[in-house]
C-alpha cells in the first residue's frame, strides 16, 4: 500500500509522525482505496459506528443519573424520565438505539451472506464480527435488567436459567451468575457493572475488526478479488464519507421516528411494573432481536437440549466460511444460492414471529420446522450447493461489464480455476 | 538451533518459573471469581418462618424464601388421594408423595419451575396442580412435572414444623 511513504507536509507534522505515525493512520483512512461499485447496503458499517457511540454517550449520561440497587432501580429510571432535563430523550434514544444497532447489524449481517463477504481471505473479519454480534447480545440483555420491571427479571431469571441446563455444575454456575439464591441485588449490580465494560470491548474488536477489514480491502457487489488502488476503486474520502454520510442521515429519519413518535413499540408494556419476585407475567417474551433464537429454544422439547441448539444457531455462523464450500462470493453469479439466500431469510423471519407466538399447536409445529431449515440451511444445503451449483461466468473486473464487452467465458473460466 | 538439546539447568528453571507463577494467577484469580458467589449476608437469610394457621384446605400461600417463592399448600383429600394414586411409571421424574410431603396435608416447596425458573400458577393445567405460564409445563397436585419441558418436579427445601402452627423454611 502506498501509505508507507506518507509523509507531512508540515515540519512539525513531521515531527510528531515520526514519533507517533498518527498522521500515517489518518491518511491510509482518508486515502483507503474502496471498490466503486459499493451500494447502499456497505454503509451499514458506518452506520453501526455511529449506533455504538450513541449508546456509549447515551449510556455514560443515563449511568449518572441511574442507581443500581434493586430497590431504586426502578424508581430511579422513572426519574430519568420525569425529572432530569431531556432524561426521557436520553432514554428513548438509548432504548431505541439498541433495537436499531440490530436492525443495522442484521442488514449488515444479511449482506455478507448475501455477497459472500465472510470468505477467504476474510474469515477473520467475520469472526470478529461474530464475536461482536455476540457480546452485544450479552450487553442487550444486561441492559435490558437494568429498569428492573417485570420483564427485566423474569427475562434474567429464564436466560441465567439457561446455565442450568449443563449437567452436574449447571445449578453451581446460576448461583455464581446471580450471588445468591435467585436474580436479586448482587444480581443486578454485577449485570450494571458489566453492561458498561462491554461497550467499551465492543469497540477495541471494531478496531480490530476495521483493521482485518483493511488487510485484504473491502467486498463487493460483483464479488471478485480487485486490484488496489486502481480504475476500480475510489479513495475512502470524499467518495464512501458522502455516502455513508447520506445513508446514515436516512437511518437517522428511521431512528427518530421511534424516539419521537412510538417510543415504546418495541419495548414491553410490563417492563412499567416494579419486579415482583412472586408473580411471573402472563408472556415472557425477549427483545424482538432475540426472537428468532428463543424460536429455536422452544422448540427442542428438551431443556438441554434446547439450550445447545440456541447457541449452536449462533456458533455455526462462525463455522459458515468452511461450511459454505463455493469459490464463487457473490451471491449474484449463483442463481441457486440466490434462491435459497431468500428461503433462510424467509426461515429467520418466521422464526422470529414464531417467538413471540405462545409455543403451542401450529405455532410450535411451524417453529420446529423452520429450526431445522435453518441448520439444514447451513450444514446441508451450502456445503453441498458450492460442489452442485453451476454459477454464472464472473466478470474479471468491475469496470469490464460497464465499459462494453460481455464477459468473457473464457478468462472467467480460468480466473475461477485460479482462484481454486 | 539443534533441535535435540540435552536437558538443562536453564530449562528446569523456565518449567519451575512458569509453574510457580501459575500457581501465583491461579491464587489470585480465585478470589475474583469467589467474590461473585452468595455473599455472608445472603447466606444469613438462609432460613423463614411462617404461620400457616390461618390457611385453610385447598388453600396455597406463597412465601418469599432467599428470594424465591415457596408454595405452602393445605391439601384437600382429593388431592392427597389423586397425587398418592400415580403410578411411578408415569411419572417424568419419579417422586413419591409420601416423600415429598411426610405430613400429607401440606405440601410445601420452591414455587419454582425447574425448566426456566418462572412461577407456576396455582390450581391450573393438566392435572390440578400447577402450570408455568412461560413454556407450558404441568404440574401435579404433588408438585410432580407431568407434562412439559421442564425436567424435574417442583423441588421440596428442608422445612420442618416448629410447632402446629408454624413451618420452619430452610
Amino acid at each position: 500500500m502506498s501509505d508507507h511513504d506518507y509523509r507531512p507536509k508540515s515540519k512539525v507534522g513531521q515531527w510528531f509522525n515520526d514519533r507517533l505515525p498518527l498522521l500515517t493512520l489518518a491518511n491510509h483512512l482518508t486515502d483507503y482505496p474502496t471498490p466503486k461499485n459499493l451500494n447502499y447496503w456497505w454503509t451499514f458499517g458506518g452506520i453501526l459506528t455511529f449506533c455504538l457511540i450513541t449508546q456509549i454517550i447515551t449510556g455514560l449520561t443515563l449511568a449518572m443519573h441511574y442507581i443500581a440497587h434493586a430497590d431504586m432501580a426502578f424508581e430511579s429510571v422513572e426519574h430519568i424520565m420525569r425529572d432530569v432535563n431531556y432524561g426521557w430523550l436520553i432514554r428513548y434514544i438509548h432504548a431505541n438505539g439498541a433495537s436499531m444497532f440490530f436492525l443495522a447489524v442484521y442488514i449488515h449481517i444479511f449482506r455478507s451472506l448475501f455477497y459472500g463477504s465472510y470468505k477467504a481471505p476474510r474469515e477473520i473479519i467475520w469472526i470478529i464480527g461474530i464475536v461482536i454480534y455476540l457480546l452485544m447480545m450479552a450487553a442487550a440483555f444486561m441492559g435490558y435488567v437494568l429498569p428492573w420491571g417485570q420483564m427485566s427479571f423474569w427475562g434474567a431469571t429464564v436466560i441465567t436459567n439457561l446455565f442450568s441446563a449443563i449437567p452436574l455444575v449447571g445449578e453451581g454456575i446460576v448461583t455464581w451468575l446471580w450471588g445468591g439464591y435467585s436474580v436479586d441485588n448482587p444480581t443486578l449490580t454485577r449485570f450494571f457493572t458489566l453492561h458498561y465494560l462491554i461497550p467499551f470491548l465492543i469497540a477495541g474488536l471494531v478496531i480490530l475488526h476495521i483493521w482485518a477489514l483493511h488487510v485484504p480491502g473491502n467486498n463487493n457487489p460483483v464479488g471478485i478479488d480487485i486490484k488496489k488502488p486502481s480504475k476500480d476503486t475510489v479513495p475512502f474520502h470524499p467518495y464512501i464519507v458522502i455516502k455513508d454520510g447520506f445513508a446514515l442521515l436516512m437511518f437517522m429519519i428511521v431512528f427518530a421516528f421511534f424516539v419521537f413518535y412510538t417510543p415504546n413499540i418495541l419495548g414491553h408494556a410490563d417492563n412499567y411494573i416494579e419486579a415482583n419476585p412472586m408473580v411471573t407475567p402472563a408472556h415472557i417474551v425477549p427483545e424482538w432481536y432475540l426472537l428468532p433464537f428463543y424460536a429455536i429454544l422452544r422448540s427442542v422439547p428438551d431443556k438441554l437440549l434446547g439450550v445447545i441448539a440456541m447457541l449452536s444457531a449462533i456458533l455455526i455462523l462462525a463455522a459458515l466460511p468452511w461450511l459454505d464450500t463455493s469459490k464463487i462470493r457473490s451471491a449474484v453469479f449463483r442463481p441457486l444460492y440466490k434462491q435459497f439466500y431468500w428461503i433462510l431469510v424467509a426461515d429467520v423471519l418466521i422464526l422470529g414471529y414464531m417467538g413471540a407466538m405462545p409455543a403451542e399447536g401450529l405455532y410450535l409445529l411451524i417453529a420446529r420446522v423452520a429450526t431445522a431449515y435453518y441448520f439444514l440451511h447451513f450444514l446441508v444445503i451450502l456445503p453441498v450447493l458450492g460442489f452442485k451449483e453451476r454459477t454464472l461466468p464472473v466478470p474479471l473486473s468491475i469496470t469490464e461489464p460497464i465499459l462494453g464487452g460481455s464477459p468473457n467465458l473464457a478468462a472467467a473460466k480460468h480466473r475461477e480455476s485460479k482462484i481454486k | 538451533m539443534s533441535d535435540k538439546k540435552p536437558k538443562k539447568r536453564r530449562d528446569f528453571l523456565f518449567t519451575a518459573t512458569t509453574a510457580v507463577g501459575a500457581v501465583g494467577a491461579a491464587a489470585v484469580v480465585w478470589p475474583m471469581v469467589d467474590q461473585m458467589n452468595p455473599d455472608a449476608s445472603v447466606k444469613a437469610l438462609a432460613s423463614t418462618e411462617v404461620d400457616v394457621s390461618s390457611v385453610k384446605p385447598g388453600n396455597t400461600i406463597t412465601v418469599l424464601w432467599r428470594g424465591k417463592p415457596v408454595f405452602i399448600r393445605r391439601r384437600t383429600q382429593e388431592e392427597i388421594d389423586e397425587a398418592r394414586s400415580v403410578k411411578m411409571e408415569e411419572l417424568i421424574h419419579p417422586e413419591k408423595d409420601e416423600d415429598r410431603a411426610k405430613n400429607p396435608e401440606w405440601l410445601v416447596m420452591l414455587g419454582v419451575c425447574t425448566h426456566l425458573g418462572c412461577v407456576p400458577l396455582n390450581d391450573k393445567g393438566d392435572y390440578n396442580g400447577w402450570f408455568c405460564p412461560c413454556h407450558g409445563s404441568h404440574y401435579d397436585t404433588s408438585g410432580r412435572i407431568r407434562k412439559g419441558p421442564a425436567p424435574w418436579n417442583m423441588e421440596v427445601p428442608k422445612y420442618e414444623f416448629v410447632n402446629a402452627n408454624t413451618i420452619k423454611i430452610g
